[in-house]
């Protein structure tokens, strides 16, 4: 049996630049962080996954069907869905708005069913404003559900930019550096989230992280990425050890370069 | 209650004073204050709209006996309206910057002019113009012809965004007046620049005059297209456009269709224009390609912006602001300064008769609508009544 999401051999070039190098990545279930310095290619990996940029070598399944060459919105109708490394909320819309827009994929409506006001359209929405308040509650957000996305809080945006990604009632959830930013407490307030919702969603996740207190916490296998290439796979303790890990984290002894910290806050 | 009272004298009052001084446009200008009053005032719903109701069905025609020039001024205001507002989809809600929005106002309009004219003789041959009872049959196919149009449109341009957007869509305005101004030869479709008439009117029922029944038709299309704008903007459908609008690649990855959603806005935006075209064309009896020019476009994206982006009453009432003000407040202006200069009134020492013709009022006109604009985009960027976001009642997790 094949995996429930399965990448093999995807090489994403930019130029003369290779971004991604013959990535190879699976996950049936739990969390799997991919982690990697700066520029390693993680979140091209992840536009690749969804949509937005197209791969130019490799090949890509979600259930079996394969990705490439979707667009964005029918990936996410798949069951695929994301969260941004730079929060891209849709700022001047509520709160609750957000969530709205993220089940856009799961409402059956049409033109007509909306100028019409039919039974239908007022069942249908009156579901989806209780499904997003459920949602909004879930992620902490539910008081501020009336606010303007741009007024809340940093934390409270990446937790809006969750909730509005799990609308869309994905399968699979790709989040890029949820916790950047966060305090260590928050950061910890959030993984608990997270794995809550694996447990009770039966979500698959994926999850480009800095912050190895988090990675090493949280997930069930890491992916270590380094110039567009794996360079390691395993259980936390593992990849923690593997000597190329470390060596592209701190650089060898005789780089010269300036010397990549392992995140350690 | 005192609110109420209040809301009620004023647009008594000011109907009152109007049939005292139709002549008057400060008059004319307090009635439709009174109005936005109203529909401001913290009265009782059902107060409001009945209310708004009285005055637009009962007391504007009622005032248009009195002036009949004022009910020509409400019944283009009517129309402008109906652009604002669809326009207002386009760019206030999606977000898509289109200059040349008055192509789509042009589409109706010429396809009631050919075929309820002798026009269409031209093309084939015999058998027209159609009779005017098709008039009604037409603002259905002057709103397809303009969903149409927009879609034509919005096909090569939805990869673009922001300026280049802008230029594309002016220049499909413009291609639209040219084809008007040229299609005369080889086969003569439009009749070029001088423009198609008779245009037939449709049959009134009840034998209202033309006026009225131009002005009660506007007015019924306006409240179908508000009533379609507000269910629109209420759904998963105004909500994609304004995902668009606030970031297109996040809306696309929540699951938002780009392309249909884009297109969609197009052909809303177009069909309302498409189908004011065709009441305009029969209203106005000829057209010429000159009714359709650039400025129109630009015209009615100032009454968006000065209204309010995306607010469906600031696209009514900019719509309303910006017409009467071209059609009465700057000419009224013009008027009066003429009557002084005539007087030989004097300023300072200096007769207004001596001013040099390059600085007759008639041609502050311009200068003083765009000094209007500059300061509302200074004072009150935002527009006159600009969109709110609601707080809505949350469903039971």
């Amino acid at each position: 049996m094949t995996a429930l999401f399965e990448a093999r051999g995807v090489t994403k070039r930019f130029g003369g630049l290779t971004a991604l190098h013959a990535v190879d990545f699976a996950l049936d279930e739990g969390i799997a962080s991919i982690i990697g310095p700066n520029g390693a290619g993680k979140t091209t990996l992840f536009n690749v996954f969804t949509g937005l940029y197209q791969a130019d070598e490799g090949s890509v399944t979600f259930r079996e069907q394969p990705l490439l060459g979707l667009r964005p919105d029918q990936i996410t109708a798949l069951g695929i869905c994301r969260t941004f490394q730079n929060i891209r909320l849709f700022a001047n819309m509520t709160a609750l708005e957000n969530v709205l827009v993220g089940m856009h994929a799961r409402v059956g409506l049409g033109l007509w069913d909306v100028l019409t006001h039919r039974p239908r359209f007022h069942a249908t929405e009156g579901a989806l404003m209780a499904r997003a308040s459920a949602l909004l509650e879930r992620v902490g957000l539910l008081r501020q559900a009336n606010e303007v996305a741009r007024s809340l809080p940093y934390g409270d945006q990446r937790r809006l930019e969750i909730g509005r990604a799990l609308a869309s009632e994905p399968a699979l959830l790709l989040l890029d550096e949820p916790t950047a930013g966060m305090t260590r407490g928050e950061a910890g307030a959030l993984m608990r989230l997270l794995r809550a919702l694996v447990a009770d969603l039966r979500l698959a996740v994926i999850l480009i992280e800095h912050n190895m207190r988090v990675v090493m916490e949280v997930s069930d296998r890491v992916t270590v990425l380094d110039h567009g290439e794996k360079i390691a796979e395993g259980p936390p303790q593992e990849v923690q050890a593997n000597p190329r890990v470390i060596e592209a984290y701190l650089g060898t002894r005789h780089s010269g370069g300036p010397r990549r910290r392992l995140a350690e806050r | 209650m005192i609110r109420a009272t209040l809301a009620v004298g004023v647009v008594a009052l000011s109907t009152w004073a109007v049939a005292v001084f139709p002549r008057s446009i400060l008059v004319f200008l307090l009635f439709q204050g009174s109005l936005l009053w109203v529909y401001l005032a913290r009265i009782p719903r059902w107060l409001r709209a009945t209310l708004l109701a009285a005055a637009l069905l009962v007391l504007m025609p009622l005032i248009g006996s009195f002036n009949g020039y004022y009910l020509e001024v409400a019944t283009q205001v009517g129309i402008f309206v109906a652009l604002a507002l669809g326009l207002n989809i386009v760019v206030g809600l999606a977000g898509l910057l289109d200059l040349g929005y008055v192509a789509f106002f042009a589409v109706g309009a010429y396809s009631w002019a050919i075929f309820g004219s002798p026009q269409a003789n031209q093309i084939f041959g015999g058998g027209f113009p159609l009779a005017p009872g098709w008039f009604y049959v037409f603002l259905g196919v002057g709103l397809c012809v303009g969903a149409a149009t927009g879609v034509l449109l919005g096909l090569p341009v939805l990869r673009l965004r922001g300026d280049y957007l802008a230029i594309v869509t002016l220049g499909f305005g413009e291609v639209i007046r040219v084809l008007a101004n040229n299609l005369d030869k080889p086969i003569n479709f439009t009749n070029g620049p001088k423009g198609i008439t008779p245009i037939a009117r449709p049959p009134v029922p009840f034998g209202l005059p033309y006026s009225e029944a131009f002005y009660f038709l506007v007015l019924l299309i306006v409240c179908v297209v508000v009533l379609v704008n507000r269910r629109l903007e209420d759904s998963h459908i105004g909500r994609a456009w304004e995902a668009i609008r606030e970031d297109e690649l996040a809306a696309q990855a929540m699951g938002v269709p780009l392309v249909r959603s884009k297109l969609l806005a197009f052909a809303c935006g177009a069909s309302f224009a498409g189908v004011m075209g065709v009441v305009f064309s029969a209203k106005q009896i000829f057209i010429n390609p000159e009714s359709f020019t650039f400025l129109e476009s630009i015209g009615v994206l100032a009454m968006v912006i000065l209204g309010g982006m995306g607010s469906i009453p600031g696209a009514v009432v900019g719509a309303t602001v910006v017409t009467v003000l071209n059609l009465q407040v700057l000419k009224g202006f013009s008027l009066w300064l003429n009557e002084l200069k005539n007087a030989g009134v004097t300023v300072f020492g200096m007769s207004l008769a001596d001013l040099p013709t390059q600085l007759e009022p008639a041609k502050y006109e311009r200068m003083i609508f765009g000094m209007i604009l500059v300061l509302m985009m200074i004072f009150r960027p935002q527009g006159i009544l600009p969109a709110r976001r609601r707080a809505r009642e949350l469903g039971k997790p």
